[in-house]
């Protein structure tokens, strides 16, 4: 199986508002997939849904070859998912932290022991392993909210904005964290506001009003709309919505 | 007068120097940026001055009044737009306005040439909840009522954080167009690119003030040569340029990669010729704000 994610005509009503409009498109294994959208275009709707979290209301997907109307279930463990807000529990210490997620994704405790010791190792935080992780800068916050997410090897992981407000030597820290998983098969699936972090996919898609208007590879959309950077053509294309008619972001 | 003086400004959490002797003036009409990460000490800062924290040393002045001695005159003064979004949600937008209009003993009708411009960007959806309204729209709303009362500063702690580029690009429009009528404002903000657009810009990192002036002449005084570079695989190019010993720094940029080194450039296209890169380009770059940013961190990391 070489596709990671799969959707015809998935979409997602609420009351008369169409949140996720019939998108249609395909993730392949071990990409990088730039998942791009104005505030209130759909990108969280649309997650959700490939997470196995809302039931779409017609269209079909598969993620990690499991449908997501009958198999959420199973969707559930084969992914990772981590967003800026909510990730960690602070009142936990480090270790404690990925001993909690460990055993939710079913990991033995031999293995959650070796996971700690070589996440740890990795992200050089052996000392703070016994710190809250309200104590860690929000940089390391997201490093180590990154690796819990993928502590389970899932074959895709779902990362919300991961860099909102990080420090622009760790957000680049981060994407070597992204670089290295996903050359090491993971498929990422990620949403950022930062049109650099756009470049660094090996495509993209931009959502706006609930439906994809473009996907393709960076090089290529920027050949399309004549633009020399992504945000151009992000403002070229989102900003042609005139009217505001959605409540989420 | 200078609307904003902060002289030598410390304050702590337990062991955590949130701020550590902070001292600037923002001049009569000037955009002033403070640019840095989350955890810098922006919020920290614009609470002092907003005369909602006490520092533990130093002074700070808002139009020539003092943060502790003057609280409540500055209270009248100042809008501020705080980094959560704290509007009442269960309000509309319209309901949110005449309540901060009548808080500060005013109308919206009387400095309606004020807000003009944002708000009717918003008024279409004047009847809806604060609560239900997209990202830049809440923030709109919220400088709305921000400069309901005609502030004679304007203090907006991550007015565009997790707004789309769309969003954050009008925002900014906004801004520029306040800066017109002579309103001074400190902004902060997390994306290095609006820097750009500010007069002066402070770029702080843990607490401290890493360098203060235009960003144009920051942007100037980064002393180094980059070089852009990339490859097909740039994980892969990454990692190599990484393990060269002629590289200083080594980090992804968008398209390319910022690279710099201590050897001529020559050298390192000797390194990578035979690694068979496919693709490779190697091109001369311009430094951005976000370079020079990176770099002053280093330096103080070096220093810590």
């Amino acid at each position: 199986m070489s596709k990671a994610i799969v959707t015809r005509n998935l979409t997602k009503r609420f009351g008369d508002f169409i949140a996720t409009n019939a998108i249609t498109f395909e993730v392949e294994q071990g990409e990088i997939f730039g998942f791009l959208g104005a505030n209130g275009a759909g990108k969280t709707t649309a997650m959700r849904m490939l997470c196995g979290l809302l039931k779409p209301s017609s269209g079909e997907a598969t993620v990690a070859g499991f449908n997501i109307f009958t198999q959420a279930e199973q969707v559930k463990r084969r992914i990772g998912y981590m967003s800026q807000k909510f990730s960690l529990y602070e009142d936990l210490t480090v270790k404690e932290n990925i001993r909690f997620y460990g055993g939710i994704y079913g990991l033995s405790h031999q293995q959650i022991k070796s996971k700690t010791e070589e996440l740890l190792g990795k992200l050089q935080l052996q000392k703070e392993a016994d710190h809250l992780v309200s104590s860690l800068p929000l940089g390391w916050k997201q490093k180590l909210s990154f690796s819990i997410a993928v502590l389970h090897n899932p074959s895709i992981v779902f990362l919300d904005e991961p860099t909102g407000g990080v420090d622009p030597i760790t957000r680049r820290q981060f994407w070597d964290l992204i670089y290295e998983a996903a050359d090491g098969g993971v498929t990422i699936f990620v949403t950022t506001h930062y049109m650099d972090e756009a470049e660094y996919c090996n495509r993209i898609s931009i959502m706006v009003d609930g439906r994809i208007k473009a996907l393709d590879t960076p090089a290529r959309l920027k050949e399309q709309y004549r633009a020399d950077s992504m945000n151009e053509v992000f403002l070229q294309l989102a900003r042609a919505k005139p009217a505001e008619n959605n409540s989420s972001s | 007068m200078q609307p904003i003086v902060i002289e030598n400004v410390h304050k702590s959490f337990g062991d955590v120097k949130a701020l550590h002797n902070i001292s600037f003036a923002v001049e009569e009409g000037e955009l002033f940026g403070l640019i840095g990460p989350d955890g810098a000490g922006k919020s920290t800062l614009f609470r002092i001055l907003a005369t909602l924290l006490l520092a533990d040393k130093g002074n700070a002045f808002v139009n020539g009044l003092h943060v502790v001695k003057d609280y409540k005159a500055i209270r009248r003064q100042v809008g501020y737009m705080p980094g959560r979004f704290s509007l009442y949600q269960d309000l509309t937008i319209e309901e949110n306005l005449n309540f901060f209009a009548t808080i500060f003993k005013t109308s919206v009708e009387e400095n309606y040439d004020l807000i003009k411009d944002i708000y009717d960007q918003i008024a279409p959806f004047k009847n809806r909840p604060a609560g239900k309204l997209s990202g830049g729209m809440k923030q709109k709303l919220a400088l709305c009522c921000a400069l309901v009362h005609k502030p004679a500063v304007l203090f907006l702690d991550e007015p565009t954080t997790g707004v789309d580029p769309v969003s954050r690009k009008e925002f900014w429009e906004m801004l520029q167009r306040l800066r017109q009528k002579g309103i001074p404002i400190l902004v902060s903000t997390p994306y290095m690119d609006e820097a750009m657009l500010c007069d002066r810009v402070a770029l702080i990192q843990k607490g401290e003030i890493m360098q203060i002036n235009t960003p144009g002449n920051i942007v100037k005084s980064y002393g180094k040569k980059i070089w852009a570079m990339r490859a097909d695989n740039m994980f892969r190019l990454i990692q190599d340029l990484r393990a060269f010993e002629g590289t200083d720094s080594c980090f992804a940029f968008g398209e390319y990669l910022h690279v710099t080194l201590h050897v001529p450039v020559a050298a390192a296209e000797a390194y990578l010729a035979p690694l068979q890169h496919g693709n490779l380009v190697i091109k001369p770059a311009q430094p951005g704000i976000e370079d020079a940013f990176m770099q002053l961190m280093q330096e103080q990391n070096e220093t810590v």
